[in-house]
């Protein structure tokens, strides 16, 4: 009895936020300031941007692919945006459409590496892991040349807004997810991408477009990863060349913690964002011990580990409650 | 002077899983030097007797006696130690290695003290060669196993059994993957190890080979053992009666002969160099047409070009009244054409996912509500539901349950049923009933000629020439990728398909 319940829990989609809301509570006394109002505002501004990036890199991983420039999209992104927005001489200088098109700008570039990455793997038949870690570099190097390796500043004010307050973030992503978790969960659409990763094979002989899928698979991460551009930048109120660059191993722990198979037919955007927010804690806590840079490292990549290990742990007993039926 | 003990003997064999007891007081003799048949339905207990002989799986009650001693194997090494040989029914080599690798990997012969690990390279691959020979390869032990077919990864498999010298081996379902010719090498080599008064238990769903192989054979049904007894006290008929626990009338569904003019489906000299040419082909509505062949002869390459998976180069196709140019299973699901693939798990199952979504699968724009794909939960659970009823799934199936916990023949039905949902006017069907029980086996035959009478027309390609007389009003012979014969009314002469589909 207590053992079926707990196995219950532990196959829960909820149980990665519930490990979150006990780790928040757990290590409060240790940690001055975790829970103060201050902190779990920027607690919602770390995590808001990696959930939307756990989303789109779920959306890839369930293909059986992964996207590895999806970091260096944001820096691109970013710095396209930055470029058309900025107030210091830049195309729209000052005008009333500097916002709308620099975040047009921002999502269209977004996509259009999806669709790149998405064609080489689909089209191309080149592997996922060569083309995105390829393209991680590409991306990288031409953010970096486009600006010089300098942060651009001077952003229109409506744009910073965007992260101004944790809401508007909040407004923006939330809807996004919701939608996404409902395409993913419940659609036609979402259905083909879980079939498609799971054995490409018999999705074929079923009638669905497997290529398009994979395609729609990696435009949909680009999309997210602008839209992560988006919001980051405008919280560092400047368009950076750089930004999200140490971002790549919490998008891929976020999803993979929360129930996402490296092997591609299993996940979902609600798991990915719990993923999210137990990363995003996790960080923030030690952040606020005071701990150097490099411990945080070692302490952050501990807890990942033992998350992930927690996570096999899961499928195995998923396995097991599976096969005894 | 007492007689020599059997090679092995089980006594009151029980075993459980959790709450469910799977073998109950299983008695089983296999005297010294003899073949013991073990037969019943999928679920029966066999593979879970085969896994505890071979040291997979621990008893909770019983003995077992290996040659009159003791044996109670701690684990799949222990039970080879002690003379037990598994050849598994999905062959347990390493692709990647070669053949002497394979035989060897966990004793390799050494060159100077053993610490240093260093193989005897020479020494491995004469060996190799010694214990191929007796099995009748010629293939240089250096040959990668992944390059070898099914039938030659068996007779590997074997000879690694024999350079252990077993005392017991093992097989479970060795033909499934063999060609007509593989599996007659298999049989010659079986009846040659006979001569030499090797024991060996064999498991096969086909009841012929075991008739024919075998000098006891035993039957499980529902784990427990319904009876031993010498090969001349059984026969096909009786077999199944004691496997199902009733008497099956008829395997197969009565046909309707009406005439019949409406065309369904109509191939013109269709071609895919190397694979199949200048393939003709009709079906007609509420006809069922078999296509035989050996494997290798281009059956499953043809359903599969027709459906527009694999291409073609040359020849047309017709559904119904119009010709399908630039064929994609999406325009022949359109058409009303389905096809079921020969392996089910290769191209077949969505494994990780529910019964219900891969019932639903081919058929989800009938479940969406509205343009942008919303699925009807609703519409889908109904389908399912009406489905799990005509396909007969096991009750204790359940909708949301991980499709790879099924059994063989409910999977198939789950993936029969998926196509029969969309109530196709042409069925193309490749190997419908492969590795199934007979239970399910003719519910699948069943629905088969149900879904002829209610006006389709279907194309089935089988290995096994008995189904296809069974079920079918015409049959049609491949042989190395064309059409060679056709055989337009029953009763089909067995002998003479089989020449046509051998004979070169």
């Amino acid at each position: 009895m207590v053992r079926a319940s707990l196995s219950r829990a532990l196959l829960s989609d909820y149980f990665i936020l519930g490990l979150a809301g006990v780790y928040l509570l757990g290590m409060a006394p240790a940690v001055p300031g975790l829970l103060s109002p201050l902190n779990l505002a920027n607690l919602a501004e770390i995590a808001l941007p990696l959930m939307v990036l756990a989303m789109g890199q779920t959306l890839v991983l369930m293909t059986g692919g992964i996207d590895l420039s999806t970091t260096s999209n944001v820096a691109l992104c970013s710095v396209i945006g930055g470029m058309i927005m900025s107030g210091a001489d830049e195309v729209l200088a000052g005008s009333a459409l500097a916002m709308p098109v620099g975040v047009l700008a921002m999502l269209a570039t977004g996509a259009l590496v999806g669709l790149i990455n998405g064609l080489s793997v689909a089209r191309g038949g080149i592997p996922a892991f060569m083309v995105t870690l390829i393209g991680m570099l590409l991306l990288s190097g031409l953010a970096v040349r486009l600006t010089r390796s300098l942060p651009i500043s001077d952003l229109p004010d409506a744009f910073v807004a965007i992260s101004g307050t944790a809401g508007v973030a909040l407004a923006v992503v939330l809807p996004v997810l919701v939608v996404g978790h409902l395409v993913l969960s419940r659609t036609v659409a979402g259905a083909w991408l879980q079939s498609v990763g799971q054995n490409a094979a018999a999705a074929r002989v079923v009638g669905i477009p497997v290529e398009r899928t994979v395609m729609l698979a990696y435009v949909a991460c680009g999309v997210c990863s602008a839209l992560a551009a988006i919001l980051l930048t405008a919280r560092l109120e400047s368009a950076s060349p750089v930004l999200g660059q140490r971002m790549l191993l919490d998008i891929v722990a976020a999803s993979i913690i929360g129930g996402t198979s490296l092997f591609g037919g299993r996940g979902t955007i609600r798991g990915a964002a719990f993923g999210a927010i137990l990363v995003c804690v996790v960080t923030n806590s030690l952040d606020l011990v005071g701990l150097t840079f490099a411990v945080v490292m070692l302490s952050k990549g501990a807890v990942i580990l033992a998350a992930a290990a927690l996570d096999a742990f899961r499928s195995r007993l998923l396995a097991k409650a599976e096969g005894s039926a | 002077m007492t007689a020599p003990p059997p090679a092995l003997s089980l006594q009151g064999i029980c075993k459980s899983f959790g709450k469910v007891q799977v073998l109950h007081d299983v008695d089983l003799t296999l005297p010294l030097g003899q073949t013991l048949g073990l037969v019943g339905e999928n679920g029966a207990g066999k593979s879970t007797l085969l896994n505890i002989l071979g040291g997979n799986l621990p008893i909770n009650a019983g003995t077992i006696a290996l040659g009159g001693l003791d044996y109670a194997p701690t684990g799949p090494a222990d039970a080879e130690r002690a003379g037990v040989a598994f050849i598994h029914q999905e062959l347990n080599l390493f692709e990647n290695l070669s053949i002497a690798e394979n035989f060897f990997l966990t004793r390799f012969p050494h060159r100077g003290p053993r610490v240093w690990g260093v193989i005897d390279r020479h020494e491995t691959r004469e060996r190799t060669r010694e214990f191929l020979q007796r099995v009748g390869l010629a293939h240089d032990p250096d040959t990668v196993v992944g390059e070898l077919s099914s039938g030659e990864k068996q007779l590997v498999e074997i000879a690694k059994a024999l350079s252990v010298s077993a005392r017991v081996i093992l097989f479970d379902e060795p033909t499934t993957s063999l060609t007509r010719h593989e599996a007659a090498r298999l049989f010659d080599l079986i009846a040659e190890l006979q001569a030499q008064g090797q024991a060996m238990i064999y498991i096969s769903h086909d009841l012929d080979d075991v008739l024919k192989i075998c000098d006891e054979i035993a039957v499980l049904r529902d784990g427990h053992l319904v009876r031993q007894g010498a090969r001349d006290e059984w026969d096909a008929d009786l077999l199944v009666q004691a496997m199902v626990g009733r008497k099956i009338e008829s395997l197969f569904p009565s046909r309707d002969l009406t005439a019949r003019s409406e065309v369904v489906l109509e191939v013109e000299g269709l071609t895919a160099p190397g694979r199949f040419e200048g393939v003709n082909l009709s079906v007609q509505a509420g006809e069922i047409v078999g296509m035989f062949g050996l494997v290798g002869a281009g059956r499953s390459e043809v359903l599969r070009g027709i459906f527009g998976l694999d291409e073609t180069t040359t020849g047309r196709v017709r559904v119904g009244e119009g010709l399908v140019a630039h064929r994609t299973p999406r325009r022949m699901m359109e058409r009303g054409v389905a096809l079921l693939t020969e392996d089910r798990k290769r191209d077949g199952l969505f494994a990780i996912s529910s019964v219900s979504r891969n019932f639903g699968i081919a058929n989800l724009g009938a479940y969406a509500r509205n343009r942008l794909g919303w699925i009807s939960r609703e519409r889908q659970d109904r389908a399912v539901t009406r489905l799990r009823d005509a396909v007969q799934l096991d009750s204790s199936v359940r909708e949301n349950q991980m499709i790879r916990t099924l059994s063989g023949g409910n999977q198939q039905k789950v993936i029969i049923g998926r196509w029969l949902v969309r109530n196709p006017q042409l069925l193309l069907l490749d190997e419908p009933t492969r590795g199934i029980d007979v239970g399910a086996k003719q519910k699948i035959y069943q629905l088969i000629g149900e879904q002829a009478a209610a006006g389709s027309g279907v194309l089935v390609v089988s290995s096994e020439i008995e189904e296809l007389i069974g079920l079918c009003d015409r049959i049609v012979a491949m042989r190395s990728g064309r059409v060679v014969a056709e055989y337009p009314t029953r009763p089909f002469d067995r002998e003479e398909i089989l020449r046509a589909a051998i004979q070169g």
